[in-house]
This record gives structure tokens, sequence and C-alpha cells, in this order.
């Protein structure tokens, strides 16, 4: 669905790139500040020439250097949301809506205004100017006024960077929305790796305007030597899982994936709900022989896999317990344990580290 | 009370329709410049800078002149003009309306370009995503946006078109009825004996006239900010 392959000497740094995104799916590209990311939006919308490279969605090619094509952004049919809302001052909500909607042409995949404002929910602001909406409320109409141009292609900057933190539960599930309701592709550039593992599909990690890593989210999270590039506090692996039962009294959920059952708290989704957890590795500690009388919930019987070389206090290892789960240790319990590659182990995850935002749906949850 | 003589009226509806032609003249070529000084980078931008705004630093006289020696009937201009078409600008109220187009160039251009940098490229740049060409962009996004800018510039030119007086005098002369402006008939009214009570009926009319016109546009000014900013 999307190619892109892009070359660009800026002033701070080189990008050389390329990467895939696929139909009717979340594409996130994933990087730390200043390594390039808005710059690929930019140039994939049209608003930067790169130097040299190729930008295809679909079977148009939107820019390729070698038979020197350059299609203006406003021909290239691609939504774009921006970290900063960049919502039109002068205009009203509904027009605000209504300004890319003018320029397509409508045929039966069309996104029509009165699904937007639901799926949105801006029914009540539809009269209002940008200067009297919320943060979040500007960025919802946003993201509407980019679906009702009728994109191939939707391409999100950050778009929860300015908002407030509390805000952005509020705008995550109508992203999630997007994809499955119209069924968009999207390219979703953050530095929020939760963000990431809520909404995406597969993650392009970015580095120094080099491609570090691509793959699915579990496969890019299990591996130990991304982590100075995924961040090394909320490193951790990436389950996908299904909802198996909740038990009332305790409002205790299962998950069943494929190491076993994981049982969370806070999750009230229907049975059959395929749901990612993050299990992040400072949360998962380690005991050689299984564990009796404890008040954790979730214990997974595994093998040391790979063990992270680094210096330091502090070790990640990733451990087989039927899919890769990470744990980080001191340096002196790997030591007093005796941990090594190939040794089982218990790993053991509190249920209540795993909270509302570890989780989130590779389709839409419910709210 | 105040009933204008038929010579005050006179000079009062020129002064206007020079003011206003004026204003015609400088707001498209005012509109264009400011934006090639706003958005373009070129070649010779100092230079077109500072050209446009010689006009504000020069004396006016120099500027009649200039007119004179360009748009006389002797000059490279005129001469041609009156050659093919038969046009004279010299000592008409065309020339005035010129002349007071010219001084009042580079306020237009400075309020436009004012509103026109303070105006969010990102907005432009959101607007071209979602489908508009260059040209829709700047008259559904830029233009609105400025508009605050270009009533600015709007009035200062007015007022600055109604009180010029040393490049129209130089150019277009003192002609009643033809090229006398409100303030070239107060000078005239100095000028004579006895004229001063004239000059003083005309100098509460120019106060009058310039004080409704900036009370007008603030009025404007306070309409398109609201419109603008919701």
């Amino acid at each position: 669905m999307l190619e892109v392959s892009l070359s660009h000497q800026f002033d701070q740094f080189r990008m050389d790139l390329a990467f895939e995104g696929e139909a009717g799916s979340i594409t996130s590209l994933f990087g730390r500040s200043g390594t390039g990311k808005t710059s690929v939006i930019n140039m994939i919308a049209g608003l930067i020439k790169p130097q040299s490279g190729f930008i295809k969605v679909g079977e148009d090619v939107l820019f390729d250097s070698t038979q020197n094509i350059f299609v203006p952004p406003e021909k290239r049919r691609l939504g774009t949301i921006f970290q900063d809302d960049r919502l039109f001052p002068h205009l009203n909500v509904r027009n605000n809506l209504l300004y890319g909607a003018h320029a397509s042409t409508p045929n039966n995949h069309t996104i029509t205004f009165d699904s937007v404002v639901d799926v949105l929910d801006v029914v009540q602001l539809l009269e209002r100017k940008p200067s009297n909406l919320s943060g979040g409320e500007k960025q919802r109409v946003a993201i509407g006024r980019a679906l009702l141009s009728q994109p191939r292609l939707l391409l999100m900057d950050e778009p929860l960077a300015s908002i407030d933190v509390q805000l952005r539960s509020e705008i995550l599930p109508f992203i999630e929305n997007l994809r499955d309701t119209f069924g968009l592709t999207v390219l979703y550039v953050s530095h929020a790796i939760e963000e990431v593992i809520r909404l995406a599909d597969k993650m392009v990690v970015l580095s120094d305007g080099k491609k570090a890593a691509e793959g699915d989210v579990e496969e890019i999270m299990s591996r130990l030597d991304l982590h100075p590039l995924t961040g090394r506090f909320d490193a951790g692996a990436v389950l996908s899982t299904t909802v198996a039962g909740y038990e009332q009294d305790y409002e205790l959920a299962s998950l069943t994936f494929a190491g076993g059952v994981l049982r969370v708290t806070g999750v009230n989704l229907p049975k059959g709900t395929p749901l990612r957890a993050h299990i992040r590795a400072r949360d998962v500690s380690l005991m050689l022989e299984r564990p009796k009388g404890t008040s954790i919930l979730n214990v997974f019987e595994g093998r040391i896999v790979e063990i992270s070389d680094e210096d330091g206090p502090q070790l990640d290892l990733k451990i087989d317990i039927g899919t890769p789960l990470i744990a980080r240790v001191t340096r002196k319990s790997f030591n007093d344990l005796g941990l090594e590659n190939g040794k089982t182990v218990f790993a053991m995850i509190k249920a209540v580290a795993i909270d509302r935002r570890s989780l989130g749906g590779t389709t839409t949850t419910t709210r | 009370m105040f009933s204008p003589t038929p010579l005050e009226t006179e000079a009062l509806l020129l002064s206007l329709k020079v003011a206003f032609w004026s204003v015609l003249i400088t707001l498209p070529l005012g509109l264009l410049t400011a934006w090639l000084l706003a958005r373009k980078k070129f070649y010779g931008h100092a230079l077109l800078n500072g050209v446009v705004h010689l006009p504000l630093v020069l004396p006016p006289v120099v500027i009649g002149f200039f007119l004179l020696a360009m748009l006389g009937r002797q000059g490279p201009i005129g001469a041609f003009l009156l050659d093919t078409f038969g046009i004279t600008i010299a000592f008409t109220w065309q020339g005035a309306a010129i002349a007071s187009a010219i001084m009042a160039f580079p306020l237009m251009v400075r309020a436009i370009r004012l509103s026109m940098e303070s105006v969010d490229l990102g907005l432009e740049d959101a607007a071209r995503t979602l489908g508009a060409s260059p040209f829709r962009v700047f008259y559904s996004i830029t233009l609105p946006l400025i508009s605050p800018g270009i009533l600015a510039g709007v009035v200062l030119s007015f007022a600055r078109s109604l009180g010029e007086f040393g490049a129209t005098i130089t150019f277009v002369s003192n002609i009643p009825g033809e090229t006398r402006t409100l303030p070239l008939a107060i000078f005239s009214l100095v000028q004579t004996p006895g004229g001063e009570a004239g000059a003083l009926r005309l100098v509460v009319l120019s106060i009058i006239l310039a004080l409704a016109a900036l009370l007008f546009s603030e009025y404007l000014a306070a309409r398109a900010k609201r419109r603008v900013e919701g």
C-alpha cells in the first residue's frame, strides 16, 4: 500500500530510510525526538521534497527522483494530522470539517460527514470556532477534517503530543476506531511507546534518520538489543492475548496467550476480544522454583533464551514461556541465582502492574 | 451651522475621489508586493524593499518631481501615453491619484506584510494536504487571515492620500476643480489675504474626516479580528 524510500541531507543528520505500510493497518514510525519522524511525514505529504528516493501509495507514484516525479500535496489524496491541530481559526468546526471535502470525488467508499461527526463525537461542536474548543476537541476535529478529504492513507504526526496526558485516553479510542470503522491505512508517528503498543500493527524504529528495525510490535518489543531505542523504562514484551473470561466477584479478567493465562484487573471485555498486553520488564521478577504462598497471580515457567550484553547494575533477560517475555533483574540477583542461557526459571508478574494503559487492541476494544 | 460653500464641497469631493482611486491602485499592487516580500526569497529582495519604502523617507517634492519627469508631457512615459493614447496625466486629478498612491504605497505594503508574516504557514500547509490548490489556499485561508492587516493598510493609505500635499502640488499643480484637494485648498486660502477663516473651516473639516476614517477603521478592525479569531 505504502512504499517509501527516502534520502535527504538535513543540517543535523542524514536521512536514509525505506519502509512499507500495509493496507488497512496501522504502521507506527517510532523514534525519539529529533530522529526525523516529522520530516518523513512532511515528505510523504508532499510538504518537503526529498533529495532522492521514491514514495508510492497503491499503484500511484507520488515522488520519484529518478523519473523527476513530484505530485504536489493537494493532488496526493493523503490525510495529514499534525502535532498541532492546525484548524483554520476563521472557520467554524463545520466549515473546518468540510474544507477538504469539496475537492474530493465521491465514490462508494466515501466517508460521510454524518459518520465522521458520529464517530468523533463532535456534533455539539459544529457551530463553534476553534478558539472555543479544548485541545482534545480540536484534535478530534482535525482528524475529522482529514478523514472527510477522503484520504487513501492517513498520516498522523504525534497527534496526542499537544494534548494533556489525561485527555490522551479520550482520543486513543477514536484513533483505534478509525482503522476498524473506515478500513483506513494509517502511518502513525510517535515517540510514546504506549501509544505504539496500543495502536500499531507494525512498527518501524527510527534512529538518527535510519531504520533500526521494522516488524510486528510483539517482535520488535521482544528484542533486547532495541531497548536503548524503544526506551529502557517502558521496555518489555508485548503479548497477544484473547479475552477468555471474567470473574465478576474479583473483577479479574483472564487473557489466554501462547504462554498460558494472564490475569489482569480492570478489563471487562467480551470473550474473544483480542487484546495486547504490555508487560514491562521491571514488573517481572524471577524465581528458580515454583513459588508457593504468593500473592502473585501470574506465574509462568520458561527458559532463559537471551541475556542482554550490557554493563551496569541491571540486566534484561528474555525468557521463552511459549512466547518471549522480558524480565529485568539486578546484576547481583543474576549472579546470586546463577542465571544463564537455557536455565529454567519461573517468571512472576503482578496482576496489578498491568493497568489499562498497558492493554490495547489489535482490533477495537469496547469502552 | 456648517454649510459648506461650493468651493469647499468641490475640494472635499475631489479629495475623496483622489483618495479612493489612490487606494484602489495601491491595494492590489500592495498585496502583490507584500506577498513577494513576506513569502518569496529572490535576488533583489532588499532592493525592492528599499524602493517600496523610499516615499516614506524622501521629501514628497522629490517624488513629485520624479513623477513630472517621467509622466509629464516631455517625460518618457508621459510622451508615450500622449502619442499612443492621447492621455495626459500631469496636471489632472488622475495624476493626483497616482501621486497619492505612490506616497501611500509603503504604508499599504507594511500593513499587509506584517499581517502576512504573522499567518501560521502550517495552516497553509494543512490546507494544501486537504486538496486545496495554492490559489484556493490564498483566497480561502491567507486572505481572510490577513484581512485586519489589509483593512489597516486601506485606512492608512486613504488617510495618507487625503493629506497628500508635496508630491501632488509638484506633479499636478494646484488647479481648482481638478487637482485642488483639501490640503491644497487650505494652502491656497492661507496664502490669500483674509482667507484664514476659510482655511480654518477646511481644517475643521479635515479633522472630522480623519477622525471619522479612524473610528470607522477601528470598528471594522475589531469586527474582522472577531471573525478571524472566533
